[in-house]
């Protein structure tokens, strides 16, 4: 504990800037991936345990498209869509199967899910670490405010998250498909009574999650090593993210990701060496406190 | 007539059961009578580890083919039977037994990282075959002498050698540019905390006034460093020594970059010398300090630059740390079987390993030695360069004395209690 240091931080322009940056950046790329998975949980009522293969699938189909094209809107379009249409497939061929069955099935089959995809990312894209490299726009010296440091990229890929998620909760709140989607989460009988396909509608949910996943990953990969299995480091933190925020609210993991965030980058500076702990125990606290996350709906 | 053909007589049964129990009873005998001597190979080849075993298995499989090409063993041929361990010491040790007992394996390559490795050795010290241990760097596998098995070796690099190198090549340049304020950051779990540790204890040896003000200890696999990057960025230091590796290194240093972290800290990594961890970082900076992995340039010999050659084309990435281990690992074991005539026993084979002065590509001088008194090799490279953006990645090697290392890993041990 060195809270000596934390205090001289918070007291420090510079340092409170590097850090919430820190945080925010930390934290808004978790949000994406966790509200990918809250989205599923809300509609479809399962846990998606393979999530974080989405994630890796966006970072490896955005370096291929970057490879070939050189250009890092293709490779964010591509590794997201590529995400997007993999998980559709998943949700048809497989997780539909195993829908109204135990959680202890859809477990074993996420897990062999995420087995199988890291194999197939080890025989396609090959087992050494790879990495995007940072786009020439992005190639320049930190931008200085306050007298703390932000790296112009990071900037890039706050926006690209706050929009993602704008995006989201316009479409869910403010459009037809978007009450359709919220009416299949509470009574999907009547949704299928109403002559709408429900199956479609599922997929296109699930799918949407894991473009969200894959756009994760696709932002990550300039800035993060690319290996197989590498979606499992992230599923752990999304998963506390939803619990925290509450599972199938989307706005309950934006506030559960920015708090991760700050907590991990203020915790590395007066707690460094609990800073997995701290995560884990606001977990345990919003848990006590409120059992269905910050935000998440009670239980009747 | 035809049930005469088909019936079988009591004398064949009693001949067939015999012949059965014979060759149940005895496995080494019916293996020594085979064409083909059976290596098992234990090691990771799934996960975020995976390039530890493919890389590992690459270099084996290299080693075999030229050896087998060249006639093999007497006649007999050399063929690697791999499993995937998952990364897990119970696995580890499974399949070690699966592989001597059901496989057929009459020689034990062990490339799992250091916790498999451990769980591997407890195997052969019940199960007598020999085994060389090829990938595991952590020191008290064979400097502890309770951990002393007679036909287990080491061949890989040691902890303690690295220790003493780095300490010796970081204290030169600490003292020159008088770099006081030291900080560390590597991944929080044993290897990190024990390779650090050793570093620090051998530079502040050399180099009395320097001083740790700040350690930070990030996970293992953890996907991003930006809360570590900017607590450096807090911290100020002018120094810095991380133990991070692998696809951890490669985020650590491309986030850092951003932050031009490089630019205002004199940085020594312990494992940036390995080709595709250089290789894959995109802006790979300048002027950091690393530890010798392998270079197709270090040692320079013609060999190692064939080897590289070969190792890529079949890999499509340059060899790691783990191939040229590995490599020598299957020259030590061919130039014992030769010395057998093919002969598997383990205890011939260890005798004949045991000190063994091997000449190889990869040696500093002639050969590379597996120490009798402890079962490692030393005569290995470990000097230490510096870094430059293009290929091949580090430059300037500077040579550490053997003899040194060797002096200051008595003392080690002397401290530790291990002699």
């Amino acid at each position: 504990m060195n809270l000596e240091v934390l205090a001289g931080c918070l007291a420090s322009g510079a340092c409170v800037v590097t850090q919430i940056s820190s945080g925010l950046i930390v934290g808004m790329l978790l949000f994406l991936v966790a509200s990918g998975l809250s989205l599923i949980f809300g509609v479809l009522g399962i846990v998606n345990f393979a999530h974080g293969a989405f994630y890796m699938a966006g970072a490896y189909f955005a370096l291929l498209a970057y490879e070939q094209t050189a250009s890092f809107t293709a490779a964010l379009a591509f590794g997201a869509l590529a995400a997007g249409v993999i998980g559709v497939a998943f949700e048809r061929f497989i997780m539909s199967r195993v829908y109204g069955h135990d959680v202890l099935m859809q477990l074993l089959v996420c897990y062999a899910a995420i087995l199988i995809f890291d194999d197939l990312v080890k025989i396609l894209f090959g087992a050494d670490y790879k990495l995007m490299g940072m786009p020439d726009a992005f190639a320049t010296a930190p931008i200085q405010i306050a007298g703390g440091f932000v790296p112009s990229y990071y900037i890039f890929m706050l926006v690209m998250a706050l929009a993602a998620g704008l995006g989201l909760w316009l479409g869910i709140n403010k459009t037809r498909i978007g009450k359709i989607i919220r009416a299949l989460a509470i009574n999907p009988q009547m949704v299928g009574a109403l002559g709408i396909n429900t199956k479609l509608l599922y997929a296109g949910v699930f799918g949407l999650g894991c473009v969200l996943a894959g756009l994760a990953g696709a932002l990550a990969a300039p800035v993060r090593s690319l290996t197989p299995g590498m979606g499992l480091s992230v599923l752990i933190e999304s998963f506390i993210v939803t619990v925290i925020g509450g599972m199938g609210s989307i706005p309950g993991a934006l506030v559960a990701a920015l708090l991760i965030g700050l907590t991990r980058s203020f915790g590395a500076i007066g707690f460094p060496l609990f800073v997995d702990g701290l995560m884990f125990g606001l977990m345990a606290l919003v848990l006590v406190v409120r059992p269905s996350g910050l935000l998440g709906a009670k239980a009747s | 007539m035809s049930e005469n053909r088909g019936a079988i007589g009591r004398r064949m049964l009693l001949g067939g059961a015999a012949a059965g129990t014979a060759m149940l009873a005895m496995p080494h005998v019916a293996g020594a009578q085979a064409k083909v001597i059976r290596v098992g190979m234990p090691t990771t080849l799934s996960g975020r580890i995976a390039i530890l075993g493919t890389s590992s298995r690459t270099a084996i499989r290299y080693a075999f083919s030229r050896i087998n090409e060249a006639g093999g063993i007497g006649g007999r041929t050399l063929e690697v039977v791999d499993r995937d361990t998952k990364g897990r010491p119970d696995e580890a040790a499974k399949i070690t037994r699966d592989l001597i007992n059901n496989d057929g394996c009459e020689i034990l390559i062990d490339a799992e990282s250091s916790a498999g490795s451990f769980a591997v050795h407890e195997v052969v010290r019940d199960i007598p075959v020999l085994c060389l241990h090829t990938n595991s760097e952590t020191s008290s596998l064979t400097a502890d002498p309770k951990m002393l098995v007679k036909h287990a070796f080491r061949c890989a690099r040691q902890g303690v050698h690295d220790a003493v190198a780095g300490g010796v090549y970081a204290s030169a340049i600490s003292k020159e540019r008088g770099l006081k304020r030291w900080m560390t950051c590597s991944p929080d779990y044993a290897f990190g905390r024990d390779n650090t540790a050793e570093f620090l204890i051998f530079a502040k040896k050399f180099d009395p006034g320097i001083e740790v003000v700040d350690q930070i200890w990030p996970r293992l696999f953890a996907p991003d460093y930006t809360e570590n990057i900017t607590k450096i960025l807090q911290v100020k230091p002018q120094a810095m020594y991380s133990a991070l590796w692998g696809g951890d290194l490669v985020s650590f240093v491309e986030q850092a970059n951003l932050y031009r972290l490089f630019g205002n800290l004199t940085f020594f990594s312990s494992s940036l010398g390995d080709p595709p961890v250089a290789s894959a970082i995109k802006q790979l900076p300048q002027g950091i300090h690393t530890a010798y992995r392998y270079n197709r340039n270090y040692p320079a010999k013609p060999a190692n630059v064939a080897f590289a050659d070969d190792f890529t084309k079949l890999a499509k990435h340059e060899p790691t740390n783990w191939a040229w281990q590995n490599y020598v690992a299957c020259e030590f074991i061919a130039e014992a079987l030769r010395r057998t005539n093919g002969r598997t026993d383990p205890t011939a084979l260890s005798n004949e390993i045991s000190g063994m002065e091997l000449k190889t590509a990869f040696a500093v001088d002639e050969a590379i030695t597996m120490r009798a008194s402890d079962h490692t090799i030393i005569g290995y490279p470990v000097p230490w360069g510096i870094t430059i953006p293009a290929a091949p990645y580090v430059k300037d090697f500077v040579p550490v004395d053997w003899a040194q290392i060797l002096e200051m890993e008595q003392e080690w041990k002397k401290d530790k209690g291990f002699a």
